[in-house]
């Protein structure tokens, strides 16, 4: 979980940097090697990290806009999804898709660039696990935003009526691009809603890894034994904007320091060295190793060729 | 020509605000629903500044409820407010198309033209920067295809401010699209045609005319916002080498203006129809359709439909400059149809 979390913290500093480049000191979006919309997940990885330790590869998990620290978590080609976010053709979708549509059926795990468009697919995947007899499960990540759409609550029905094994995960980052969650939802938060649908609902607060990693165990083992569906909802933190280059002239501006000293991955590292589970040489040699993985996924993405033009032209249909 | 008018160069965005800044003024019908349209200013600089003038009350920033809240446009047009509804991106119509096309679209013929339903529903349009599949595309021809929707798309900022001013006193539905790149934003490519002239008094301009942007007799190109941009290029580079072509800004996707297309080609005889909406079913087969239908004998030459190739648009830079049009393409097209 730790390792899932470091990798996804290191991919995004990364990125961030690679997104910048060709964009300085005039930002022009469609500009650079990395261009278009960036969202990127720092600080969210705890909602990501402490429900997809307990999943296999067997299990679907369905992701969002804002995808990174879900696909890290759930073991994404690191090297083809840094290609395909920088739009090469030895990229997951051949550079068709970039970062919001990153698909890699081998782990089971897609993304969208829709808000609340994913969550359905996840219901269908459930029942397709449910139907065929086996115990995987299939999980939804959204954002808060997304809890308001009809989407969601056709969804959660559909899971409940059928006892399907789905568990959807609210990441309550507390902002709709400027829009907050006391501003547009009619609940205090989203697990509340569980009970409008006869469901599991559980908390998480304080973008806390440990609680998350628990209550995420109860999910999806539930979810297993076939006592049906369950909504988590994650107070968690987004250090960054919505996109890469957002003014956020809407929220706070102390907001971000604030959420920045309560760094998740700086509180599991304590807590793991305090509780005696792993010494701070191998969480050195652990970090060094990660720091490896990423900067040769992106050296692969950099020194990948781009595709030929034409090859816009197929994929359309099989 | 010296006029009292005042005139200010302003951007595709500021445009937009003003127009709908001087209608809020004229008429307390006018409200505002989409997403950040309230603080933040729209996405796409569509309000930025009108939170501030008009308060909550009158610019609200909506949960991303859409079906909820372009639906409720139709109850509140029914009780006599003027909606005006943002939903960011084209591309998130997806979900909302049944409030669109099964209500919006018909009550007025449903009810016997008793029910108006005065909504502009307000969308950001077009690709070209690497925002992939689901954030690119213009679908000028979904919703040009549904009766009971005007539907219009400017280019220049003049046309901005007095179709949407026209927009937004119209009876009718009106789909109002505004093309990320035109807006003049300053985080997106910087294009000259996203600043212009604008008049500062309230204007209209009619929703079903085209114009002609610019004189020519060898041929017509026809396009909307960016390819009405990458043809006025095109036609510059025509003209170095002697050919001379005259230009249509479409700027009403429905209804479409025949008769300036008509007459146009008609003194050319040649015609190129460019589009960054998608090959099949689209306005590029809408106006071949009108000119071989009532305009068959003015072509010399069969017409040239350039757009998107009946594919998604490809996030990877190389691929999607290979299938949105571009002036280079325009250019390769007439030479071709002058040589034919």
């Amino acid at each position: 979980m730790y390792r899932a979390m470091k990798t996804s913290r290191y991919y995004e500093e990364r990125m961030e940097k690679a997104y910048l480049e060709g964009k300085q000191p005039i930002f022009n979006i469609g500009a650079g090697p990395v261009p278009g919309e960036m969202h990127l997940s720092n600080g969210q990885e705890p909602a990501a990290a402490g429900m997809i330790v307990h999943l296999t590869q067997d299990d679907t998990v369905s992701a969002t806009h804002r995808p990174h620290h879900q696909a890290i978590a759930k073991g994404v080609d690191l090297k083809k999804m840094t290609a395909e976010i920088y739009g090469k053709k030895t990229g997951l979708g051949k550079g068709k898709g970039g970062h919001m549509h990153l698909f890699d059926p081998k782990v089971k795990f897609s993304c969208g660039g829709i808000v609340g468009g994913g969550i359905p697919h996840a219901v269908g995947a459930a029942l397709a696990n449910k139907k065929k007899g086996t115990d995987w499960v299939a999980v939804a990540f959204i954002g808060e935003g997304a809890a308001n759409s009809g989407a969601f609550h056709e969804s959660l029905n559909l899971a409940a009526l059928w006892k399907l094994p789905f568990v959807l995960v609210v990441e309550d980052n507390g902002w709709g691009i400027s829009v907050s969650e006391k501003k547009s939802t009619s609940v205090a938060s989203n697990d509340l809603r569980a009970s409008a649908y006869g469901i599991k609902g559980y908390h998480v607060k304080d973008n806390d890894p440990l609680e998350m990693y628990k209550v995420s165990k109860e999910a999806v083992e539930r979810a297993r034994k076939g006592e049906g569906p369950s909504i988590i909802e994650i107070e968690t933190y987004r250090f960054l904007g919505h996109f890469q280059g957002d003014p956020e002239l809407y929220r706070p501006k102390d907001e971000v320091a604030g959420l920045r000293a309560k760094d998740p991955i700086e509180r599991l590292k304590t807590h793991l060295i305090d509780e005696n589970m792993i010494t701070s040489e191998a969480l050195d040699s652990l970090e060094r190793e990660i720091f490896q993985e990423v900067e040769a996924a992106y050296q692969f993405a950099i020194q990948s060729e781009y595709p030929n033009p034409e090859a816009a032209l197929e994929d359309v249909f099989c | 020509m010296e006029t009292k008018e005042k005139i200010k160069k302003l951007t595709g965005s500021k445009a937009m605000i003003q127009a709908i800044e001087q209608e809020m003024n004229r008429d307390e019908t006018i409200f505002i629903m989409g997403e950040d349209i309230g603080k933040y200013g729209g996405i796409f600089g569509s309000t930025t500044g009108l939170f501030d003038t008009f308060g909550a009350e009158r610019i609200m920033d909506t949960p991303i409820s859409e079906t909820g809240f372009i639906g409720a446009a139709v109850g509140a047009a029914a009780e006599g407010l003027r909606p005006i509804v943002e939903l960011m991106f084209v591309d998130f119509h997806g979900v909302v198309m049944d409030q669109i096309y099964n209500h919006i679209a018909k009550i007025h013929y449903m009810s016997g033209g008793q029910v108006k339903l005065p909504i502009v529903l307000l969308t950001a349009v077009g690709g070209g920067y690497s925002d992939a599949a689901q954030h690119s595309q213009t679908l000028y021809a979904s919703f040009g295809h549904l009766p009971g929707l005007k539907v219009v798309a400017p280019t220049f900022p003049k046309d901005i401010k007095g179709m949407l001013i026209s927009a937004i006193r119209d009876d009718n539905p009106v789909v109002f699209m505004f093309h990320k790149t035109l807006q003049g934003l300053g985080w997106m490519d910087q294009i000259e045609a996203s600043l212009g002239p604008v008049p500062e008094e309230a204007y209209t301009i009619p929703l079903d005319k085209a114009n002609v942007v610019r004189q020519g007799t060898d041929v017509t190109i026809v396009g909307a916002q960016m390819m009405t941009v990458e043809a006025l290029k095109a036609a510059s580079e025509l003209a170095k080498m002697g050919i001379d072509a005259e230009v249509i800004d479409l700027r009403s996707i429905k209804p479409i203006d025949k008769a300036t297309i008509l007459k146009s080609v008609a003194k050319t005889g040649k015609l190129v129809v460019v589009d960054e909406d998608y090959y099949s079913y689209g306005i590029t087969a809408e106006i071949s359709a009108i000119v071989a239908s009532e305009g068959y004998q003015y072509l010399k030459a069969p017409v040239i439909r350039l757009a998107i190739p009946d594919v998604p648009i490809p996030y990877s830079r190389v691929m999607e400059k290979f299938v949105i049009p571009d002036s280079q393409d325009i250019v390769n097209s007439v030479k071709k149809l002058m040589t034919a």
